[in-house]
């Protein structure tokens, strides 16, 4: 049995202790926009918040997530700068990498508002995307840090 | 044969249906609002939409989104002649059907960047049929005739009276009016939506996290199902642990099949555990010798062997005898892997002479035949249902996943979902096939090439696809790009003018499974024929842009992209010390696409920096402008990939890379600035999935030569084989 905060809502769930946290979100909790995408940490498909941090989920079993705030793409606002951001920007294609793209964004953003060139590099080179979007999250970075500023509030 | 779609989803339609059939020979339309199926039988619409009382219009498509922006061009296309309000439309995936034919390719396959160029000219001729009816209509409503009535964003409007009807309120009545055979077109100038960038309508839910791909299916009392699968090719399980795999807590059945040994189970992590537990021995397999060395020898070794001939043009060897300069090279291209991010993946249910599939396909037909043939129900009761799918890449026409969830099920007698996990997705692609090539080719005392003798070898990609097209050892879908099916009007195949043309082909024998992938033996074949004109360019003692537009007299679109990516590029402009520009040009699927590569070369250890890609493409008329930019970026990225990275190893018989870790692709400090330019074009319509991949690898290696004077031959160009070139060079 292990105890899940996610998105602001307790669970309790029936499962073995090493059930990586991805597949217990993704298979028990339905909340199927966290993907899985290679199971060892490489692509970040799956990045979710835990206590505000940008984690992969697939590496992390279910059971050390427990009293801890886990946040997924489906708990982030609608009216996020990030979400907002890669709508104007039309960032996404498949639209499969995209919920631990913007996941890592978000976090990064919350971690420096205004990140330059390294920084965005620093987290964004441990997000694989396949369709090739690499030049719109960029753009949809630059969008989401003016949104931030313009709204005046950390994300 | 009667409509399978009719059955399922006509009859729930109330309001105005317009649907269209479209053959490879020409498209009829018909008003299918009539809820009696008899009014239907015989008519194969390939796609349909539905404007319904509640002032909606849902449209129904038979092409697969995966991220390319198929559905809202399509559903553009419509709106706009129908003079719909956008805010009306709604977009979804058709079930497999025979009716859902592309009438390109003769089949219900999203691959061939054929989707959009099939569809525009019936789609308009549709909507305009649509919007002819409610103006009709309204016209009838109000007793006024119909020329006094306009249709505006969703709306019937009666000026002089100032009186108006939205479609809603309207599409009752329409659906009772004759459907006109050739409904006027609006004028370009009067477009609404296509031309313009329009937001892609899948992005809002795609961003909110909900949208639903293929590993995002749930059915209620759903099995999960993983695979053992052979580490090499041809091997077979010698033993394996059934009762062990059986005895892990949650796992209820372990289903052997010809592709592997399933481990069926009530979660995904208990049929993982299963599978360890197994603990399958395999034999060696047939070719437990092959790893990369063993291949890259086999294809270079073929070129000594004779082939077929595919193109005798003029007297090539007299050509190359004459010649005032003679120039040979022999080029090899990898392995490369789809990775798409969501790994293969396949829901089934078999149960009471019916089999349901939910899967992210580009090819619903093929999956459904498959799913007939294992689960032994007929096609007409298999249903397939098209989830998002999380990139394609082509490796999705293939049926393999859809083989494994339909056995597992039929077994079982639940609802049972298949996961690849990325090792297996990696280890078990079929890959866009390995090439090798010799080209020699002549060029005379003006740069112009007199004659051009080219030799090419690869594994077969039509061979699992349509065998039956493989005739006298030709397989034109390999030769993509340097020799086109006879007749095609898509240009897939070198343009420049060469009098003395000789082309020769031979299949390998290699028993690496290779399929389609992004352009297909487009992106391969262009990266030789592009390196190699720039090596003629050098011989020539010419500017790689004025030797290709000087050998390119007979393509003005060619020419015309070549020069506008030349000139946004800055092409001519000097450089620093270190860094180089390429150029490339390449047609595919009827689009022309050129890049301008600007790079840095590190010399002292061999690294590679794409600072800047300037491409220009020339796709005739443009529906959504925001989509072929992104298209052509995606393109341009996925190839730098494959430019710089990308080669699936091999060792002892098998696939050796597995993973992300250890097969590496490219990442956001490796992307550079891409710069789209759309040539304004009133030529025919090309497609715009995959034209942006071909002239990428060319450029970065036309690039590399110019920074630093080595020519390479082979991708990837990894910082240890382009150090070695310059190394050799010195």
């Amino acid at each position: 049995m292990v105890s899940l905060n996610v998105n602001g809502k307790n669970y309790r769930v029936n499962v073995s202790d090493d059930v990586p946290l991805l597949w217990v979100i993704r298979d028990y909790l339905k909340l199927t926009g966290t993907k899985y995408g290679c199971g060892i940490g490489e692509c970040g498909a799956c990045t979710v918040h835990i206590n505000g941090k940008a984690e992969r989920s697939c590496t992390i079993p279910a059971k050390e997530a427990q009293g801890k705030k886990i946040v997924t793409i489906e708990g982030l606002p609608e009216n996020h700068p990030v979400k907002k951001a890669w709508i104007e920007n039309q960032v996404v294609q498949c639209g499969y990498c995209q919920p631990g793209v913007m996941m890592q964004v978000a976090s990064l953003l919350s971690e420096s508002p205004s990140p330059d060139a390294d920084k965005i590099i620093g987290a964004m080179d441990h997000v694989i995307c396949r369709c090739g979007t690499h030049a719109r999250i960029r753009q949809g970075i630059k969008t989401a840090v003016q949104i931030v500023r313009k709204e005046g509030k950390r994300t | 044969m009667k409509t399978s779609i009719s059955r399922r989803a006509f009859l729930k339609v109330s309001g105005l249906t317009i649907a269209i059939s479209a053959t490879p020979f020409g498209y009829e339309l018909l008003n299918a609002s009539e809820k009696k199926e008899e009014t239907l039988s015989g008519f194969k619409p390939n796609v349909w939409f539905e404007i319904t009382p509640d002032n909606k219009v849902a449209i129904t498509l038979g092409a697969s989104e995966m991220g390319q922006g198929t559905h809202t061009a399509l559903a553009m296309v419509i709106a706009d002649e129908l003079e719909a309000d956008w805010k009306q439309i709604k977009v979804g995936h058709g079930p497999a059907a025979k009716e859902f034919k592309n009438p390109i390719l003769n089949d219900q396959l999203t691959v061939a960047s054929a989707s959009v160029r099939a569809f525009y000219e019936p789609l308009r001729k549709a909507g305009a049929a649509g919007r002819a009816m409610l103006i009709k209509a309204a016209a009838l409503t109000w007793n006024v005739p119909e020329g006094e009535c306009k249709a505006e964003k969703g709306t019937v409007q009666h000026k002089k009276s100032g009186r108006s009807l939205t479609y809603g309120k309207l599409c009752l009545k329409a659906a009772k009016v004759e459907i006109p055979k050739d409904p006027p077109l609006k004028k370009e100038s009067e477009f609404r939506y296509i031309g313009k960038p329009m937001l892609r309508l899948d992005i809002p839910e795609k961003v909110r996290g909900g949208a639903i791909f293929g590993l995002d299916f749930a059915a209620p009392n759903m099995e999960f199902a993983v695979f053992s699968r052979p580490p090499a090719y041809g091997a077979k399980p010698l033993s394996f642990d059934q009762k062990a795999a059986e005895g892990v807590k949650g796992v209820h059945k372990v289903v052997p099949g010809p592709q592997g040994i399933a481990v069926c189970a009530e979660s995904l992590n208990a049929a993982l555990k299963g599978r360890d537990a197994l603990n399958v021995k395999w034999d060696k397999g047939t070719h437990p010798q092959l790893d990369n060395d063993f291949i890259e020898k086999s294809l270079m070794g073929d070129l000594e062997k004779p082939g077929a001939k595919v193109i005798e043009k003029g007297d090539t060897k007299k050509a190359l005898s004459e010649a005032s300069k003679r120039v040979e090279a022999t080029y090899f291209v990898p392995f490369v892997a789809h990775v798409t991010m969501e790994p293969m993946n396949c829901t089934a249910y078999v149960r009471d002479g019916l089999c349901d599939v939910w899967v992210p396909t580009q090819g619903q037909l093929v999956a459904q035949l498959v799913a007939s043939q294992v689960s032994g129900v007929p096609p007409e009761k298999v249903q397939i249902h098209t989830t998002f799918l999380g990139c394609g890449l082509g490796r999705r026409a293939a049926p393999d996943f859809v083989v494994d969830a339909v056995l597992v099920s039929k077994e079982v007698g639940k609802p049972v979902k298949v996961v690849w996990t990325r090792e297996e997705d990696i280890k078990h692609d079929a890959f866009r096939a390995a090439m090798s090539h010799r080209i020699e080719a002549g060029i005379d005392d003006q740069g112009r090439v007199t004659g051009w003798s080219h030799k090419a070898v690869s594994g077969s990609i039509m061979k699992d696809i349509a065998p039956q097209a493989v005739q006298g050892g030709v397989d034109f879908m390999s030769l993509w790009g340097l020799v086109d099916f006879p007749g095609s009007p898509d240009n897939n195949r070198i343009l420049y003018d060469i009098p003395n043309l000789y082309i020769e082909f031979l299949l390998s024998d290699l028993p690496i499974p290779v399929a389609p992938w992004r352009s297909v033996q487009n992106g391969p074949n262009a990266f030789v024929i592009e390196s190699f004109i720039d090596e003629l360019a050098h011989a020539a003692k010419k500017d790689p842009l004025e030797f290709r537009l000087q050998n390119l007299k007979t393509s003005m679109r060619a020419s015309r992209v070549l020069e506008t990516a030349a000139e946004k590029a800055g092409w001519g402009k000097s450089l620093a010390k270190g860094q180089g520009r390429g150029i490339a040009q390449h047609c595919c699927f009827g689009t022309y696409v050129a890049q301008v590569v600007d790079l840095s070369v590190n010399e002292k250890d061999g690294s590679v920096k794409v600072n800047r890609v300037v491409a220009a493409v020339d796709c005739g008329p443009v529906v959504n402008p925001n989509t072929i930019k992104a298209q052509i970026e995606g393109g341009v990225t996925i190839a730098l990939s494959t430019a710089l990275k990308e080669e699936v190893k091999f060792a002892s018989g098998g696939v050796k890379s597995a993973n992300f870790s250890d097969y590496g692709v490219i990442r956001m400090s490796e992307v550079p600035e891409i710069e789209v330019h759309i040539v304004e074009s009133k030529e025919s319509m090309g497609g715009i999935g995959e034209p942006g991949v071909p002239p990428t690898a060319p450029a970065v290696g036309n690039a590399i030569f110019s920074a630093t004077g080595a020519r390479i031959r082979r991708i990837p160009f990894t910082p240890e084989r382009v150090l070695a070139a310059i190394k050799s060079k010195a």
